[in-house]
């Protein structure tokens, strides 16, 4: 385990400097000057010269990523182009809303999912087990804006129980206010994400249902419950832990939508306003954030795997996979 | 070996009651799409206004001239849900079109691939799987301008290391396969032996995730156009109509439910078509998802 650990922090650790490359490269490519954000429609040859000299894009590539990465290393994330601001506190600022709204989303989602995905499976003979089906079917196709567009009209608008949009203004300072603007986002993203959760519940469930060493348990005189405790769950657990590995990491970014119908100053309408305005310092620093997030809930994701399934401990390759 | 023989090989006797079941999941998927591509075919041929004519009274309830009303420019939604059909439609295809291109490329260079090469690609798509298909859109589409040309390109193009990586497991399986050696003994090409026997025989779990990734690909389309990244107006996507109605949900709530039922409809259909699918073109899964 110690030297998979070793091998797999190392995947970790190169994975992370080439994404940042290509994150770099890629948002080169973008057209237009980003001195262009910080001049005025009629400025100048050498307004624009200047402004280019102030934020450095008129130095080359190279040197314009070995300083950033200079920055990074030195956990600094950079000056905005456009608020003049330094854009590492105003990630964590972010982070303070959107990673709250992305866990709570997150477990309230696996208390739905987990225990509907089993009945559909167990009961999927059943008129309630074929309606949850068909209920996450429909979960599936909704899109996430809509539902949250509903639910605001019912429970914001009609029946005035919850906020239908924002933040508190000093963040976390009333913890009851905070809560209470995030009760709806957290609801919407959980139905959206258990729908589709519960589809891969229930297909690992039917695996394990129908599965030999359940029958033996159970031939071996094991009740139904203790035998699906010791044998069934660990083994189920394994394909939906690298499932919900990655519907966190798509939450945690995907969140973008939900962050906009609910008007939630969260770290994807923070990218959102650095694309529109090409503030590359805001949208790198979102992006790296997001990729080490990313690459750590899959690190994570991984590791959990094994301890619950010492098949994969016994394999020699300690890859990406 | 032609993937037309694949199709059109008689599915096997399945038990009365089942194979009724999967056809009717593949029946109803066609009549919900089909319900919604009849709106989208008739929009090119008759409209019940010009998509620009205001004329209509502002946030008009149904009927009066206006089967669904109008919306707070007083144009009629109907002709409005019409022509964002055929932007659904559009988005889905091209989208798809896109991924199954690029992916199955990818997906084909990778399986081929060995040692380092082959674990260098598939970390690379893993990484970029790990990123929601939104964002990397939105990426693609500040790079370029917001259009449905982006907007298409860029969920493709997201949606394509989805692609690439199921074709990388099913090539590898198949390329393990006797016939494939058979093929490769006998002097068959390798470009030849991928064209004639590999990528039949991924083709029907191809087709079923093709399919799936068109509802995720109308999705998308419809996010980025919600948060005014898809195509301008006054092409009328639905998620732009969404986001146009959410002002008025409560005063003239047609406009901000009617476009939500249309797309949750198609997804269902083209859903419920892959379901169908599976069960027709995979006889071997029979019986495991029941």
């Amino acid at each position: 385990m110690g030297r998979y650990l070793l091998r797999r922090l190392a995947f970790l650790a190169v994975s992370l400097v080439l994404a940042s490359v290509v994150l770099f490269v890629l948002l080169r490519m973008l057209p237009g000057d980003p001195a262009n954000a910080l001049t005025s429609v009629g400025a100048g040859p050498e307004q624009i010269a200047a402004a280019r000299r102030s934020i450095g894009s008129d130095r080359p590539l190279p040197e314009q990523f070995t300083h950033w990465f200079g920055q990074l290393a030195s956990g600094d994330l950079g000056t905005s182009f456009v608020s003049s601001l330094p854009v590492g506190p105003e990630v964590t600022a972010r982070l303070n809303v959107t990673v709250p709204l992305t866990l709570a989303a997150f477990v309230l989602a696996i208390l739905i999912a987990v225990p509907a995905g089993f009945v559909a499976a167990y009961h999927r003979r059943t008129w309630y087990g074929a309606l949850l089906s068909g209920v996450s079917q429909l979960g599936i196709a909704v899109p996430v804006f809509w539902l949250g567009m509903i639910l605001i009209a019912v429970f914001a608008l009609n029946a005035g129980w919850l906020p239908s949009g924002g933040f508190p203004q000093d963040g976390w300072a009333a913890p009851a206010d905070a809560i209470r603007s995030l009760v709806l986002p957290v609801v919407t993203i959980a139905l959206v994400m258990s729908a589709s959760l519960i589809r891969y519940v229930r297909s690992a469930t039917l695996d394990v249902l129908g599965s030999d060493y359940l029958r033996t348990a159970r031939a071996l005189g094991e009740s139904f419950g203790t035998a699906m405790w010791r044998h069934g769950l660990r083994n189920a657990s394994v394909p939906v832990i690298s499932i919900l590995g990655i519907e966190l990491a798509s939450t945690l970014l995907g969140a973008v939508v939900v962050e906009s119908v609910y008007a939630l100053p969260g770290l994807g309408s923070l990218l959102a306003t650095g694309i529109t305005q090409h503030d590359y310092p805001v949208i790198q620093g979102v992006l790296f954030v997001s990729t080490l997030a990313v690459l750590l809930i899959g690190f994570l994701a991984d590791l959990v795997q094994r301890i619950v399934d010492p098949r994969l401990r016994s394999r020699l390759s300690g890859g990406a996979r | 070996m032609t993937p037309t023989d694949l199709l059109a090989r008689p599915a096997e006797p399945a038990t009365g009651r089942r194979s009724r079941r999967r056809s009717a999941t593949l029946v109803l998927g066609c009549v919900l799409t089909g319900l919604v591509a009849l709106l989208a075919v008739v929009s090119f041929l008759w409209l019940p206004y010009s998509p620009d004519d205001t004329s209509g009274g502002r946030l008009a309830g149904p009927g009066d001239g206006h089967l669904l009303g109008t919306d707070k420019l007083g144009r009629d939604l109907l002709t409005q849900l019409m022509t964002g059909a055929r932007i659904a439609f559009g988005a889905g295809l091209g989208s798809v079109s896109v991924a199954a291109l690029v992916g199955v490329t990818l997906g084909v260079l990778a399986a081929f691939a060995q040692g380092w090469l082959d674990d260098t690609l598939s970390a690379f798509l893993d990484i970029l799987i790990a990123f929601p298909t939104l964002l990397l859109a939105m990426l693609v589409v500040a790079a370029r301008s917001a259009t449905l040309g982006s907007a298409v390109l860029a969920i493709g193009l997201a949606q394509s290391a989805v692609v690439a990586r199921l074709v990388r497991i099913l090539v590898k399986r198949v390329l393990t396969q006797d016939y494939i050696t058979a093929a490769r003994t006998s002097g068959t090409s390798w470009p030849r032996t991928v064209a004639g026997h590999v990528l039949p025989n991924i083709w029907p779990t191809l087709v079923v995730n093709l399919a799936l990734q068109f509802g995720l690909a109308v999705l998308a389309e419809a996010s980025l156009s919600y948060l005014g990244l898809g195509a301008p107006p006054p092409n009328a996507s639905w998620g732009r109509l969404l986001q146009e109605a959410q002002a008025t949900f409560t005063t003239a709530p047609a406009g901000a439910l009617a476009p939500g039922i249309l797309l949750v409809l198609l997804v269902i259909g083209v859903n419920l078509i892959a379901d169908g699918l599976r069960d027709v073109l995979d006889p071997a899964g029979r019986g495991r998802r029941t």
